[in-house]
């Protein structure tokens, strides 16, 4: 993994995606300038909002962000589509991969079965806020540990064994093996994320 | 998924008005971990979700020994099974409550949404009926109570009318020598719809060796979930042996009316009532001996 996909968000230099968007980049620049006095009218009258999108603040990784939403719009959707923040993946519809685990005030979340109108005024919290110059202990961890293949369930799985080891620093194999119970790996690499996470637990990984 | 309004319900009043006015076409939001899942396939259609987390009636969690739990509807699992004194005082809910899909799942997915979502495989019921869990339902008419036992109606239907939400499910005070247990088959090692799950409350004597009272809950053999009374009354008075859970369990199985799918054949769904009857009958008694 390049440490370019673990940059902090907002990301420095080409990214795909804003490419891929072009002009879009300059209406939210006009929109942003308007969403302060929005926010506050929305606060003194809290009103059914209809269906049509519009600005709100997400707290993301320490920064706020301010993101056009619908209703219906997931957390995962404005994360990845709107915050360029991709390491959260769409695996499942009901939540079961694990893929898409975020951790929201200090709780590891399916963003994709939580509504973004629902996390206004959280703490967010992304896998690429694991990464950067200085990657976080599990990031090191499964690096040494080689505890991905393809790599697809692998965010998720970081996250989700960042949250619980926050929870449970001193946590044993067993431990780790039931209170991971919330992610899937297709190709099969349980032993090795195990084996990411005791390292982890037993300090043997600092960047 | 299609398009909705979204509106945080600020208080119960305000959620009956707005579901009154909009009848099956409001969603009730707690965690979202089925709903959203409903909408996205098209399962459930709403033109309105309403968002009832804000609300704090529904958000309480107040317990005393003496008078036992009022549970908000929208509690999520984790703080079920991370408050010892409700583990040691709830098993069976706790049980249930962990084993509700990952823990990411169970960060968001509320005990209340478990019930109104009313699958016949819950796990969360079987476990609140044998703990004589009791509905509180606020609507336009006022408020009223259910027991859990008589909540669900079918398959995702439930007692509640137009207009009504669930408020909260209040508990007994957990009594001495009492313990329960939830436990359920799937062929996995998590993150499954139970095949069959039970929950059973027992109440013993002081000395431990008689069985004063006993509460069995069977989950996905029915429509609904079941209570077993028969099963339950012939443990009353006996002693906790395995010989008298057996027989609880033959009981249980003449009431379980499965069906047969991709998670398993109807006979073998009645077989594993009687072993899951057995064994959760067995480890609420332990449970209950360590309850003094």
């Amino acid at each position: 993994m390049k440490d370019q996909d673990l940059a902090p968000w907002p990301q420095a230099g080409f990214d795909r995606r804003a490419f891929l968007k072009g002009s879009s980049a300059a209406a939210a620049a006009t929109t942003l300038a308007t969403h302060a006095t929005q926010a506050q009218a929305q606060a003194a009258a809290p009103e059914i909002v209809g269906r049509q999108s519009r600005l709100v603040e997400l707290k993301v990784n320490g920064k706020t962000a301010s993101v056009r939403v619908e209703p219906r719009s997931t957390l995962l959707d404005v994360l990845r589509y709107q915050l360029q923040l991709t390491g959260a993946k769409p695996v499942s519809i009901d939540g079961s991969s694990g893929a898409s685990t975020v951790i929201v005030d200090g709780k590891p979340i399916a963003a994709n079965t939580t509504l973004a109108l629902d996390c206004v005024g959280k703490s967010i919290q992304t896998v690429e806020s694991l990464g950067g110059e200085k990657p976080d202990a599990v990031v090191s961890a499964f690096v040494h540990a080689d505890a991905m293949q393809c790599g697809f369930c692998t965010p998720g799985f970081v996250v989700a064994v960042r949250a619980f080891l926050d929870k449970n620093p001193g946590a044993t194999e067993e431990q780790i093996r039931s209170g991971l119970n919330g992610n899937l790996c297709r190709c099969g690499t349980y032993a090795n994320v195990v084996m990411a996470a005791l390292e982890v637990v037993k300090g043997g990984s600092r960047g | 998924m299609k398009d909705f309004e979204y509106h945080p319900a600020a208080t119960v009043d305000e959620a009956v008005s707005l579901l009154s006015a909009h009848g099956e076409r409001a969603r009730i939001l707690a965690g979202g971990t089925d709903l959203l899942v409903q909408l996205r396939e098209g399962m459930r259609e709403a033109d309105l979700v309403l968002d009832v987390k804000k609300i704090s009636e529904l958000a309480r969690l107040d317990y005393a020994p003496a008078t036992g739990l009022t549970l908000g509807s929208t509690t999520p699992c984790y703080q079920i099974y991370n408050d010892k004194t409700l583990t040691a005082a709830y098993s069976a809910l706790a049980d249930a409550a962990h084993i509700i899909g990952g823990w990411q799942i169970q960060s968001r997915a509320s005990i209340g949404g478990n019930l109104c979502n009313s699958s016949p495989a819950a796990d969360s019921i079987p476990a609140l009926i044998c703990l004589g869990a009791i509905a509180h339902i606020a609507g336009p008419d006022g408020r009223r109570q259910v027991p859990v036992s008589e909540f669900c109606t079918g398959p995702g239907k439930n007692a509640l009318k137009r207009g009504e939400l669930l408020v909260a499910l209040q508990f007994p005070a957990s009594a001495k020598h009492s313990g329960s247990h939830y436990r359920r088959f799937i062929p996995r090692n998590e993150m499954d719809i139970a095949v069959v799950g039970v929950g059973s409350w027992v109440r013993l004597n002081a000395a431990g060796d008689k069985i004063e009272e006993a509460r069995i809950a069977l989950g996905a053999v029915a429509p609904t979930p079941l209570l077993a009374t028969e099963a339950a009354a012939s443990l009353v008075g006996k002693a906790p042996t395995e010989a008298n859970f057996t027989a609880a369990g033959e009981l249980a199985r003449k009431i379980a009316k499965p069906i047969s799918d991709m998670r398993g054949p109807a006979e073998y769904r009645v077989h594993l009532v009687g072993v899951l009857v057995q064994r959760t009958l067995a480890e609420a008694v332990t449970r209950a001996k360590k309850n003094v």
